[in-house]
């Protein structure tokens, strides 16, 4: 195979994402039933996440809708969040091969989440308009069939299953960080500090007051930052 | 009310993860800003996990239990869904052995 060829199937991109998909259907479920919780409605719940399709975002929207927070305050809590999303799309950005035109870009954008980036930032080529609608397509699924299954059964999943769920997203983080840290020493050295900063803004008085998605931006400026001045890669798609 | 609450919402998170897509559009060539690129995945991943991963179940030692059986499997290059689910595996029967004593 071509390595200066792009991934560009939708089969590929759709297999890649049924793995995201199922882990988003645990998530998303308990995202429903906290919506319906709070007195939303369960359409309302499935709308939130068809259009915003981010989690920690919609955990902390739900909250503010039923304090019937001003916009503005959501406006920034949202823009706090989700400002890591602004760092992978400049990071994809650089991965998209030509076939992603103007009106590509303002779709497949949308569908932007940690775990789709982490897995089209872990191919080895460049990606396609294809893979990436293909990647999308099942976290999308998962994300609203959860919301809509756990706004309407509410309560009928035993909370040890819950608990038990609730480690997937991590676990599927682990297998995409492992394999990379195992083979780069830089890598590694770049995962082991952000993982030391994420621990000190949690554990430490006053810092712990930072919300968890500008922490993250934090860690990961902070940690790259660091990896890029010690360990500047010379061909990065390698 | 609500539904102009869920706009801002929606307005907000798509304008951030579009913005960037649409604006970047060559190929960056400075090495520096490359290598940090390339390096942004593997750390936002990583602060994302740790120390969240030891939170997200009802009980620390079975988050431990899943989290050493995520490592290890990973390590051993399984894919994403045998990781994950032997990470759901392992807290569900360690929270089920945790009753028990």
């Amino acid at each position: 195979m071509n390595e200066y060829t792009s991934v560009n199937s939708y089969k590929e991109g759709f297999k890649d994402g049924i793995p995201i998909g199922l882990g988003y259907l645990s998530v998303s479920f308990t995202f429903g039933m906290m919506a319906v919780n709070t007195g939303l409605p369960v359409w309302i719940a499935v709308l939130i996440s068809m259009t915003n399709l981010t989690s920690a975002g919609q955990f902390a929207g739900i909250g503010l809708i039923a304090a019937g927070a001003p916009y503005i305050e959501m406006a920034l809590t949202q823009m706090v969040i989700n400002m890591r999303y602004a760092l992978m799309s400049i990071s994809l950005s650089q991965k998209t091969d030509s076939t992603f035109s103007l009106i590509h870009r303002l779709i497949t954008s949308f569908g932007i989440t940690d775990e789709v980036f982490a897995v089209a930032s872990g191919k080895a080529r460049d990606i396609g308009t294809k893979y990436m609608y293909g990647l999308i397509t099942a976290p999308y699924l998962g994300w609203t069939a959860g919301t809509l299954l756990g706004a309407a059964a509410s309560t009928i999943l035993p909370e040890s299953l819950c608990s038990a769920l609730n480690i997937a997203i991590y676990g599927m983080f682990i297998a995409i960080i492992t394999p990379p840290a195992r083979r780069s020493k830089p890598v590694l050295y770049v995962v082991l500090l952000a993982v030391a900063i994420s621990c000190i803004l949690r554990y430490t008085p006053v810092l712990n007051l930072i919300s968890g998605g500008f922490a993250i931006i934090i860690c990961a400026v902070a940690a790259s930052a660091a990896g890029a001045l010690l360990f500047p890669v010379k061909e990065v798609a390698q | 009310m609500t539904l102009l609450h869920i706009a801002v919402m929606a307005g907000v998170t798509y304008l951030i993860r579009m913005l960037p897509m649409v604006l970047f559009r060559k190929k960056i060539e400075n090495v520096y800003i490359k290598s940090f690129l390339f390096y942004v995945p593997y750390a936002v991943l990583g602060a994302m996990t740790f120390p969240a991963i030891l939170y997200s179940t009802s009980s620390l030692y079975s988050a431990i239990a899943g989290t050493v059986v995520a490592v290890v499997l990973a390590l051993k290059d399984k894919s994403l869904l045998t990781v994950a689910v032997s990470a759901c595996l392992t807290v569900y029967v360690s929270e089920f052995i945790l009753r028990l004593l």
